[in-house]
């Protein structure tokens, strides 16, 4: 277990019912940016639910991680109108700067590449996000400009 | 805000805020909508908000953030009140000028005001920009008056006033009447009449009943729900909070994909602030009915917006949809009757019990009633929200109030209704828009979404795009739809490639109807839209990509070939650094050339440069 006080304090404020994995799950992605296997494990026994079960709900969604996520998370709109307006052409750039591919974490750890259905920014297409930031109507070459500003 | 006890002390409570509130006070209103804050929505408010202090203006002028104001394609924009004076564009360096000029002197900042693209007229006052003139909002009416976290604000403009009328002169099934006789159908993609839905539900026996909010929002290109629940969080929940009266329900679910931050955190103070109002929770405003709502977080799974889908993730399960029937009305959420609704759909509701039933059905056509809430996209100079009575033509839509296509291109299509939906040709722009008539033309209504497209999209590469987006996306629970994408998918890909062949089409025709007969939800059935419409209006693109082997449109990359123009070449070197693989080359300052056996078509070297110079073909 990495941190037992953490996960208490996650699953206090639940009821510890089967139906209270998906919102646990969440809470346990969002503070360690993963799944980590042991918390997973405690997740199962306190909630009764069967491991498998959390797995197969861990590998459905798509905002589960079971492996470590880089320091900065970006995020390239792949929705339609991003798509026709060069969405596409961002990820080939990303994809050659941080040498890696959509899904994976760049070698420094610094950041990881995903792509997203929509972010509902439409209007502003294309549009990508790091973290929470979003920058609109990115253009290929503002590409290392954004990225600069996370590289520490 | 005090809790309210009855009807008298909210009245009360209403008429002491009106009494306190100068309607000629100044006001302006930052958009921070989702096309805008992207843009810097926080920065220009936080300058307003130094330089208001500067000169003195606090406790002057109200500032507030507010939910989009529709024309986001022109953001940040901000709007001053009471003079209607609608600014664009606005940046932090703008707002110096704009407090002195307006807010000081009282006179208008002119370089920051609409602009039309053609004629280049100015307007000053929202009501004079085309884009306004043709709309007619319902749902969208508050969200650029209120700031979204603020009750007082939402009070203020009869917020909550229909819980007087639904608690103390209706009994449930006159709820239901009236919203049947509104003819009010579902705003999330099918267009079921809502009514008739609730009256199934009431009809069951069963004394635990559920409502859902779906704002699940997965079809790319679609943003009204979100702007819906960040800007005017409270009507969702009293539309809610009126349903579940209707059909007696005790509890209700909001979900809301993790997408939407913000929208989690608008909608999660509005339950409490409403919970603390004493609009949700026990006894409600004295009447006898409780009622309770929570948020419940989707993970990013598009099919999660299907009903059954969605209630099996609320239930901590995989989002796999089941066959229907039963219907979730009948056997939903833990196996009790559920009603769920799109966030537009309930965001109507509260309108329609003040307003009354006839009034809604006064608007729009004999099958679709009331206002359609579209998110105006892609190809078009006025991208944003619009909201139009049901049944006004796409040719208003795309060029009146969207400001028709930049660039002097032609209008090729408009895609509507997201993945599930089709490909409309020019020869329809005069298609009434509702529910039927999409239909008729092979696509649907869907959500909402209208991308416009010009002659640079490729009708191929576009459906092409959704089934990949849907291959992705299905849950792969059922052959029809799981095996019938990826064959799908395949062949998309061997047409864009040039390696399309005669048979092609028809296989892909044969693989639509079973799809369509055979698959378990709409996510499969729905899938064929965009590839039958595109195969029935633009089949003379797909010949040319199996038959040419060109994509009309330079869209497709491997038909695609990049040269550079020795004439035009700066020798900058721009292209050179961006190209991923190294085949630019040449002598600095002087031309450049690309190795055509290392090239990957990528287009970045197009994209990059500022000369003309790299020619597609
Ligand atoms: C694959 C798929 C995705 C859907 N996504 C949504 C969605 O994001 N939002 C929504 O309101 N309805 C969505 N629907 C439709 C819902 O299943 C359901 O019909 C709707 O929420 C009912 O509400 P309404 O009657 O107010 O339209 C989707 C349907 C399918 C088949
Ligand atoms: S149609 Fe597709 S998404 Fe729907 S249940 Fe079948 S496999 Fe899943
Ligand atoms: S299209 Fe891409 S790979 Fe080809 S030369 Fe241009 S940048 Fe390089
Ligand atoms: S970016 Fe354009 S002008 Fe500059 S070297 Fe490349 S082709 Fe020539
Ligand atoms: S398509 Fe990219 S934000 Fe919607
Ligand atoms: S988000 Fe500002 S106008 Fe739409």
């Amino acid at each position: 277990m990495m941190d037992a006080a953490r996960l208490e304090s996650i699953l206090s404020r639940y009821e510890g019912e089967p139906y209270d994995l998906i919102p646990v799950l969440q809470e346990i992605q969002d503070t360690y940016g993963y799944l980590p296997k042991d918390e997973v494990k405690e997740v199962a026994r306190r909630l009764k639910v069967p491991l498998t079960q959390i797995y197969s709900v861990a590998t459905f969604y798509k905002m589960f991680s079971l492996i470590p996520k880089g320091k900065h998370q970006v995020k390239v709109c792949l929705g339609t109108t991003c798509h026709l307006k060069g969405g596409p052409r961002l990820v080939d750039s990303l994809c050659s700067r941080l040498g890696v591919e959509v899904g994976y974490t760049s070698k420094d750890g610094q950041f990881s590449l995903e792509t997203v259905g929509c972010l509902g920014s439409c209007a502003q297409a294309p549009v990508m996000m790091v973290d929470d930031k979003y920058y609109a109507r990115v253009t290929v070459d503002k590409v290392p400009k954004i990225l600069k500003l996370y590289q520490s | 805000m005090p809790k309210f006890e009855s009807l008298d002390h909210l009245n009360e409570y209403r008429r002491q805020l009106r009494a306190k509130r100068d309607p000629k006070q100044p006001q302006v209103l930052v958009c921070a909508g989702p096309g805008c804050l992207p843009l810097g929505s926080e920065e220009v408010a936080q300058a307003f908000r130094a330089q208001m202090e500067e000169k003195g203006l606090n406790g002057k002028v109200a500032l507030k953030t507010s939910g989009c104001h529709g024309l986001c394609a022109r953001g940040v924009r901000v709007l001053i009140r009471p003079q209607e004076i609608a600014y664009q564009k606005v940046t932090p360096a703008d707002v110096p000028e704009i407090v002195e000029t307006t807010l000081v002197g009282g006179g208008v900042v002119e370089r920051l005001l609409h602009e039309e693209p053609e004629t280049h007229a100015r307007c000053q006052h929202k009501g004079d920009i085309p884009f306004y003139r043709g709309q007619q909002s319902i749902v969208l009416r508050k969200l650029d008056v209120i700031d979204p976290e603020s009750l007082d604000d939402y009070l203020a403009l009869g917020g909550y006033r229909s819980l007087r009328k639904v608690f103390f002169e209706m009994t449930p099934d006159d709820v239901i009447d009236a919203v049947e006789r509104s003819g009010l159908r579902g705003r999330g993609g099918g267009g079921f009449p809502t009514g008739r839905k609730w009256r199934i539900c009431r009809d069951t026996e069963e004394p635990i009943k559920f409502v859902i909010c779906n704002g699940d929002e997965g079809d790319p290109g679609a943003f009204m729900d979100r702007a819906v629940m960040e800007g005017d969080p409270h009507a969702v929940i009293e539309g809610m909070i009126i349903g579940a009266y209707a059909i007696g329900a005790r509890r209700g679910y909001i979900y809301v994909r993790h997408e939407y931050p913000l929208a989690v955190k608008r909608l999660t103070l509005a339950i409490q602030q409403a919970r603390e109002a004493g609009f949700l929770g026990k006894n409600i405003l004295r009447s006898g009915f409780d009622f309770d709502l929570q948020i419940s977080q989707g993970s990013g799974a598009f099919v999660c917006g299907e009903e059954t889908a969605l209630i099996a993730s609320i239930e901590g399960h995989i989002g796999e949809p089941m066959p229907r029937p039963p219907y979730p009305a009948i056997s939903g959420l833990f196996g009790q009757p559920t009603i769920i609704n799109n966030v537009e759909t309930w965001a109507n509701v509260p309108e329609i019990i003040n307003m009354g039933p006839e009034w809604f059905a006064g608007i729009g056509t004999e099958g679709s009633k009331g206002t359609k809430v579209f998110s105006l996209v892609g190809a078009i100079h006025h991208s944003g929200l619009v909201e139009v009575p049901m049944g006004t033509t796409l040719r208003e839509i795309v060029f009146n109030l969207g400001g028709g296509i930049p660039g002097g291109r032609a209008f090729k299509a408009v895609q509507t209704g997201g993945p599930s939906g089709g490909c409309i040709p020019a020869e329809f722009l005069d298609l009434p828009v509702d529910y039927d008539s999409l239909q008729q033309v092979g696509s649907i209504m869907g959500s909402g979404g209208l991308i416009v497209m010009d002659e640079t999209s490729c009708m191929v590469d576009v459906a092409r795009y959704f089934i990949g987006f849907l291959y992705e996306e299905s849950c792969g629970k059922c052959t029809p739809c799981r095996e019938g994408l990826k064959q799908l998918k395949k062949i998309y890909e061997d047409i864009t490639q040039g390696r399309g062949e005669e048979g092609h089409i028809a296989l892909m025709e044969d693989l639509c109807a079973a799809m369509a007969s055979a698959s378990i939800c709409g996510l499969g059935q729905s899938a064929v839209n965009p590839v039958l419409s595109t195969l029935k209006f633009f089949r003379h693109e797909y010949e040319a990509h199996i038959r040419d082997k060109k994509c009309p449109a330079l869209v497709c990359r491997p038909l695609l070939k990049y040269t550079i123009d020795p004439e035009t070449c700066t020798g900058c070197l721009a292209c050179v650094r961006e190209c991923p693989v190294g085949a630019i080359s040449g002598v600095k300052k002087e031309a450049q050339e690309i190795d055509q056996e290392l090239c990957i078509k990528c287009g970045l070297c197009f994209e990059v440069c500022q000369f003309d110079a790299v020619r597609r073909e």
